[in-house]
């Protein structure tokens, strides 16, 4: 069971084989999304057809639309990326004045707060949408029975899908950047103070510098976490569609290869931003 | 100081947790009798008990979400285990760091996948009927097992990270000295691993069941028409129906399912809530 135990020759070859296999499991639907992108077929299905660009750089002249020439697809990862940086934004500055909160104050109730914290995080992503859609809605009305005013962005749409995702996105970030926080040696800062520097300096040059790699780590996760977000939005969306709905639609109806080439961009893309946190030494946090 | 430290909180806990649920609970308490008039009443919550078709959906989303959780941990632990305990030095950080790329990558992507590997024109079936196994293709959506096979995918990360978590910390010693003393693989599993892995495996049990119970694409992309699943009963009743006041039944139903499923889980393993949500 463990290295220093003898472990006999099947049971070795089991567990590679059960290691085998699960990663071929973990990878064959990435694998299969990727191959099939390049596929010279109206399916994303086998048999092969030899390979192609075209739902990538297909237009309409060719009878086939791809990524590149797909406005509606496009305009779909535009908005999913604006609303990822609000949610970053929003998230990660709102975790680090929790993470004060936790770590620092001392007033009653803390305790039963620093729990109340958590509990977006079992509370299940469609319940969270619905509760926010009627809430919101209930205020809107109020506002046009009351005052007849038209609060829009109470109503579903950008705004509301950013407060829904941010609601559970900073508990997680909270979680992070306060672990990081609460390992802060202070005397480092009561150093700081006794050689005059200012409350704002301390903060500025000492504390943040401190905390950066927990800043980074939960944007990029609050980004990633955004950008894949699927049960809230889709409570919450208006008329334009982030891009993990508008892909929801087209896979319902059977769409053609271009849903794995946007697929294999985002691949790509989350690749590359994993690479550049790990080149970092990354807090460990950030795979959660 | 305090104050501007404690404003963003709770704006954000009052605002976008609190009132809203509160509302949730009113919304799910009162019935239309007219236009525009309500009267406070169980009837949303009767119809839920007196329609069979919504309890018996609820009960097998509970179940199958059971299920699901039961396999993750099944799967997962051998994983977390070869990269806790077998795996050395560079080999179990590649390990561990290869098992979580697939998740950083969209569900709805990883649902693509499947759907292409599964569905009657797909790889699966195709190469199924090449092997001489099936003679004309099988459908290989749109069955309970596939929904199981694609909640069970989406939620490996979340048992992984915590179990090698708690497998890390429990000391090699303490297994060569089980042995010594007698203990076969299944004791020492049994007496030494679990008890030590028993914060991990709850956290990670605890994770997957709410996600699974709330999950909506899987079930719905994987299983089709036949997926029954309840988050879909509260869409339909939401989005489609517009009849709010049953859609937040249902909505606190699932609320109340899923809240006591993690209280009886941190009950059973005499656990705390806040420890367990920062171990996962």
């Amino acid at each position: 069971m463990i290295p220093s135990l003898p472990r006999p020759l099947w049971l070795r070859t089991a567990t590679g084989a059960y290691i085998g296999a699960f990663l071929v499991f973990l990878f064959l639907p990435l694998a299969v999304v990727a191959v099939f992108a390049f596929n010279d077929a109206p399916y994303p299905a086998p048999p092969w057809h030899g390979f192609t660009l075209d739902w990538f750089l297909g237009n309409e002249g060719k009878g086939r639309t791809g990524l590149f020439g797909d406005d509606e697809l496009l305009g779909s990862i535009w908005t999913s990326f604006v609303v990822a940086c609000w949610v970053t934004v929003l998230s990660v500055s709102v975790a680090t004045t929790n993470a004060f909160l936790i770590e620092r104050a001392r007033f009653p109730g803390k305790a039963a707060l620093s729990l109340l914290m958590l509990a977006p995080l079992v509370i299940p992503g469609v319940i969270l949408g619905i509760s926010i859609l009627a809430f919101a809605s209930r205020i809107a009305q109020f506002a046009d029975d009351t005052f007849g005013l038209e609060l829009d962005f109470l109503r579903p749409g950008l705004p509301l899908v950013v407060a829904g995702q941010f609601s559970y996105i900073v508990a997680i970030a909270t979680l992070t950047i306060s672990a990081r926080l609460k390992r802060f040696d202070r005397t480092l800062e009561e150093a700081a103070f006794n050689l005059g520097a200012s409350r704002p300096a301390v903060l500025w040059t000492i504390t943040l510098p401190y905390l950066r790699p927990a800043l980074i780590g939960s944007a990029a996760m609050s980004f990633l976490m955004s950008f894949e977000n699927f049960n809230t939005t889709l409570m919450l969306v208006g008329a334009d569609s982030p891009l993990t709905i508008m892909m929801y639609g087209r896979m319902r109806e059977g769409a053609t290869p271009v849903l794995n080439a946007v697929s294999l961009f985002l691949m790509v893309a989350s690749a590359l931003l994993a690479l550049t946190l790990m080149r970092r030494p990354a807090p460990k946090a950030a795979a959660a | 100081m305090l104050g501007l430290l404690l404003a963003p909180a709770l704006l954000w806990l009052l605002a976008l947790i609190i009132l809203p649920h509160v509302d949730l609970a009113l919304l799910s308490f009162r019935e239309r009798i007219a236009p525009r008039e309500f009267q406070t009443s169980f009837a949303q919550y009767r119809t839920f008990f007196s329609e069979s078709i919504y309890w018996q959906i609820f009960v097998r989303t509970a179940v199958m979400s059971a299920i699901a959780t039961l396999l993750t941990l099944l799967l997962a632990f051998p994983v977390a285990w070869t990269i806790a305990k077998l795996a050395r030095g560079r080999a179990s950080s590649l390990l561990f760091v290869v098992c979580l790329i697939p998740f950083w990558v969209s569900e709805t992507v990883r649902t693509l996948g499947w759907m292409i590997l599964l569905r009657e024109s797909g790889v699966l079936p195709g190469l199924l009927v090449k092997l001489g196994i099936t003679a004309v293709p099988v459908e290989m959506l749109y069955h309970d097992a596939t929904i199981l096979v694609g909640l069970v995918y989406t939620s490996l990360l979340f048992m992984v990270v915590p179990l090698v978590g708690s497998l890390e910390s429990l000391d090699n010693a303490l297994i060569e000295a089980a042995y010594n003393l007698g203990g076969n693989g299944w004791s020492v599993l049994r007496k030494i691993v679990i008890p030590h892995a028993a914060p991990g495996i709850t956290a990670g049990c605890i994770v997957v069941f709410m996600l699974t119970l709330g999950n909506y694409l899987t079930p719905n992309l994987l299983g089709g028409k036949s997926s029954q699943w309840f988050t879909e009963q509260i869409y339909n009743q939401f989005i489609v129906r517009f009849n709010w006041e049953q859609g937040a039944a249902f909505g606190f139903l699932l609320l109340v399912l899923s809240t006591s499923m993690v209280w009886v889980g941190l009950r059973l393993s005499g656990q705390r809530f806040g420890e367990v949500m920062r171990r996962s």
